[in-house]
């Protein structure tokens, strides 16, 4: 008998019997919306990064006080997070609801309304920022006004995402909306309980929890944030398009489920890792690193299904121009849920946590593996909303190769350098006292930054190719062509 | 009911998802937000004045916890370089918490009382002038702002910080005054980064200061009322460098990077008395030299002891008595 559980969750039964549909029935406008405002979004987060990373090394580039480190910082990790990702993840979303459900968006008019006043609460966001409005919780940071207006744009992305499943003409749901679904309802409940503060004015508040407590809620808030934002979705978008780009099924359906569901689950736990050593019962601490390196293994479930989907058909990677997009991205995700889940390690976190390190860590994931798999996502749905193929495949590839050597460069050096600044700290003299001074563990940086800048520039400048290559392909057709 | 009928129901779908994120959440995070070991609070740590609630409203506004930590970890060397530990009562009364993810300075839970303000004053406005490694950002625009206290009796109330707008009133006349006065001991300083329209009110910087010298102060405080005034640098009375050139040329090295901010060049003295000199505030012999610069003094002169050990402290003071003889 044949197992009907395999087969009605294949790609080909779900993915490649998509419904051919007609231009003017999908909500291709504001997919293309989405797509270029996480584009321009990026563009911005960029250059601030690169602002900072300078900052890092010339001190005197605080110029003013909208541009010192403390402010600029969070302007950069709010674009890119809220920003660009979000964006990102509400394009491809779209895209993949009305592909997966053969069914156009519930509410189109809402999405469109969704696209304009995402735009306007970005601006806002940073601007606020500029101006120091900010509660200190990273990731968190924007003040209760716009806490709101997160909500209103998450209810409305909700909204539709659950209108559309409801109507969908599908059967089944397909792996990737299970992934949409978990970022919708994490999402929602992180940020509505990590943001309950007590307003003073407009422009300031204080968190309902104090002091270890808000440190555990922050970070329970501050994990989930990655894992529904930088992980659920970009998975959703990896077990879609690497499909569809490739024509070839996802190797096992069975083990997206359990992936999905022990990832979901095990994530929740896992917040306290970022407060190893600090005064946080230890037991929560314990639990953490626990749940951490359970995580491993869903992890990593993902990875070897992405790999095995690829088993005889290695050859993609080098005439398929998107393969090693998604493949590297997957690579960087199985590197990243190997780092993060032993950094939580006490002797290692010890070591490490507060190093550079650790930036070089998130960078990874958010360098390689997220702009990796969204970047190549959006070639090939823009190229399938404008019915062409991409401006330029050689641009493609210089996109590529631009922001991994850029990455790698960034992340690998910023490795060495937290090493070395974590061994400066806890270098001790046989009587106890200490080699040297925290000014010490300064001074032997810079040349680390200076390094970390220039990839940080190689980047950048992917992905101004990347910006270039997909506006070019998302003009629309030029008429009588 | 077929199991795989869950992926054919979005709603029974979203529900199940709700509750498999719920149960991590309410073991970790929900159930320990009733736990006394996440609430303990002591008698000992005070909540924030008036004008210290402000300035960590400026440090937050300034994204200070960007670069600067505020959770002394229980690690032996960190202990050494930065003072005890952090101790969850000492969070008590933190909306929000401060703790930090990244040292690209270093941690400031045992900043207070650490240095003089007149140290705060001068690195807030150019610590490059202080460390020319330093690659922390100058921050004028502070000494040239006048604080904005309209909210001040609103967000102490909000706090729960248990006093009423007349005393955050008094509070703040009282701090002025304190500042603002001639005889204020970082007198000299204040005035250098303050605008001569503003010498006679509060500016932010003067919260900022004031809040950097609150944090881990009721800690060390009670500490030392615990351990009684005269703590223990154990008693040390002969210098075994005296004398030792090699010795002295060390100790100018570890004088450079830890004690040149304060006490100027070649001890030509600072915002720390002059060290070129025969005369010393708190005695010139080497037991007292050594108990100065390891056990510290009232007044903003650090403990040195842990971080340096006791052989380098006497280097130390083997180039003070090498500064003497120059001095002289």
């Amino acid at each position: 008998m044949v197992n009907e559980f395999e087969i009605s969750y294949t790609v080909d039964n779900i993915v490649q019997r998509e419904m051919p549909m007609t231009n003017g029935a999908r909500s291709d406008s504001i997919v293309r919306g989405f797509a270029l405002s996480s584009v321009f979004w990026l563009l911005v987060g960029l250059v601030i990064g690169l602002w900072l990373a300078a900052e890092m090394i010339y001190p005197a580039l605080n110029l003013a006080p909208w541009l010192a480190f403390g402010r600029l910082r969070v302007v950069h990790t709010n674009g890119l997070v809220f920003g660009f990702t979000l964006a990102g993840i509400f394009a491809c979303s779209y895209y993949m609801l009305e592909k997966l459900t053969r069914t156009r968006l519930a509410f189109p008019g809402l999405a469109k309304a969704q696209l304009w006043l995402f735009n306007i609460a970005i601006a806002l966001a940073a601007i606020s920022l500029f101006a120091g409005m900010n509660t200190s919780k990273e990731y968190a940071e924007l003040e209760w006004p716009l806490d709101i207006v997160v909500v209103v744009l998450w209810v409305m992305f909700a909204v539709n995402v659950m209108g559309t499943l409801i109507k969908r003409r599908e059967r089944q749901m397909y792996v990737s909306l299970w992934f949409i679904v978990a970022c919708v309802v994490t999402v929602a409940v992180v940020y509505l309980l990590n943001n309950l503060a007590i307003p003073v004015r407009l422009t300031k508040s204080y968190s309902a929890y104090a002091g270890v407590n808000d440190a555990n809620v922050q970070w329970w808030f501050g994990h989930n944030a990655v894992a529904s934002v930088f992980t659920f979705p970009i998975l959703a978008m990896f077990y879609y398009f690497l499909p569809k780009s490739t024509g070839l099924p996802i190797y096992s359906h069975r083990l997206s489920i359990i992936a999905f569901w022990s990832l979901v689950f095990g994530y929740l736990w896992t917040g306290a890792h970022h407060l190893m050593l600090t005064p946080v019962p230890e037991w929560i601490q314990t639990v953490a690193l626990a749940f951490s390196l359970f995580l491993i293994a869903p992890s990593w479930a993902s990875v070897i299904n992405g790999f095995y989907t690829m088993n005889g058909n290695w050859d993609k990677m080098k005439s398929n121009y998107l393969v090693k997009f998604f493949i590297l991205g997957i690579t960087f995700y199985g590197l990243q849920t190997i780092q993060g889940p032993t950094q939580a390690i006490r002797a290692l976190t010890a070591h490490v946590h507060f190093t550079e390190w650790v930036v070089g860590h998130v960078h990874m994931g958010t360098m390689g593996w997220v702009t990796m798999t969204i970047s190549a996502s959006m070639y090939f749905m823009m190229a399938m909303i404008t019915g062409r193929e991409i401006h330029s495949v050689k641009l493609a590839n210089v996109h590529f190769w631009l922001i991994l050597v850029g990455q790698l460069m960034f992340t690998v050096t910023l490795w060495i350098g937290g090493v070395v600044q974590g061994a400066m700290w806890k270098a001790a003299n046989p009587d106890g006292s200490l080699m040297y001074t925290f000014l010490d563990s300064v001074a032997v940086m810079y040349p680390f930054w200076t390094v970390r800048l220039v990839g940080g520039l190689l980047y950048f400048a992917g992905i101004v190719v990347f910006a270039f290559n997909l506006y070019m392909t998302s003009r629309p057709k030029a008429q009588g062509v | 009911m077929n199991i795989n009928s869950l992926y054919e129901k979005p709603i029974l779908f979203a529900l199940a998802a709700v509750v498999v994120i719920s149960v991590g959440t309410l073991v970790t995070t929900f159930i320990p937000l009733f736990l006394p070991s996440t609430q303990p609070v002591s008698p000992l740590i005070k909540p924030y004045t008036a004008i210290e609630t402000e300035g960590r409203d400026i440090y937050i506004r300034e994204g200070c916890n960007n670069c600067h930590t505020q959770t002394v970890r229980p690690l032996r060397t960190e202990v050494a370089r930065y003072g005890d530990y952090s101790k969850p009562e000492e969070s008590a009364w933190d909306r929000p918490f401060l703790w930090g993810s990244r040292r690209t300075g270093p941690d400031l839970a045992r900043t207070g009382g650490k240095y003089p303000d007149a140290w705060h004053y001068r690195h807030m406005a150019n610590p490059q002038t202080m460390f020319d490694k330093s690659n922390m950002p100058a921050y004028p625009w502070l000494g040239n702002a006048k604080l904005d206290t309209s909210f001040t009796a609103k967000k102490v109330k909000t706090l729960g910080y248990g006093y009423d707008g007349a005393d955050v009133a008094r509070q703040l006349a009282a701090f002025r005054q304190a500042v603002t006065a001639p005889t204020y001991p970082s007198a000299q300083a204040r005035s250098q980064v303050t605008p001569a329209a503003l010498r006679g009110e509060i500016t932010e910087l003067d919260a900022m200061v004031a809040y950097l010298q609150k944090l881990g102060r009721d800690l060390k405080a009670a500490q030392k009322s615990v351990a009684g005034p005269a703590t223990a640098v154990a008693a040390e009375s002969k210098n075994p460098y005296a004398g030792n050139h090699e010795a002295e040329e060390e100790g100018e090295k570890i004088f450079k990077e830890n004690c040149r901010s304060c006490h100027g060049e070649k001890g030509a003295g600072g915002f720390g008395p002059k060290l070129a000199t025969t005369v010393h505030k708190y005695g010139g012999s080497d037991a007292e030299l050594f108990a100065s610069v390891a056990g510290g003094r009232p007044g903003g002169m650090p403990t040195f002891l842990p971080q340096l050990g006791k052989d380098r402290v006497w280097k130390a003071v083997a180039y003070i008595r090498h500064l003497e003889r120059e001095g002289r």
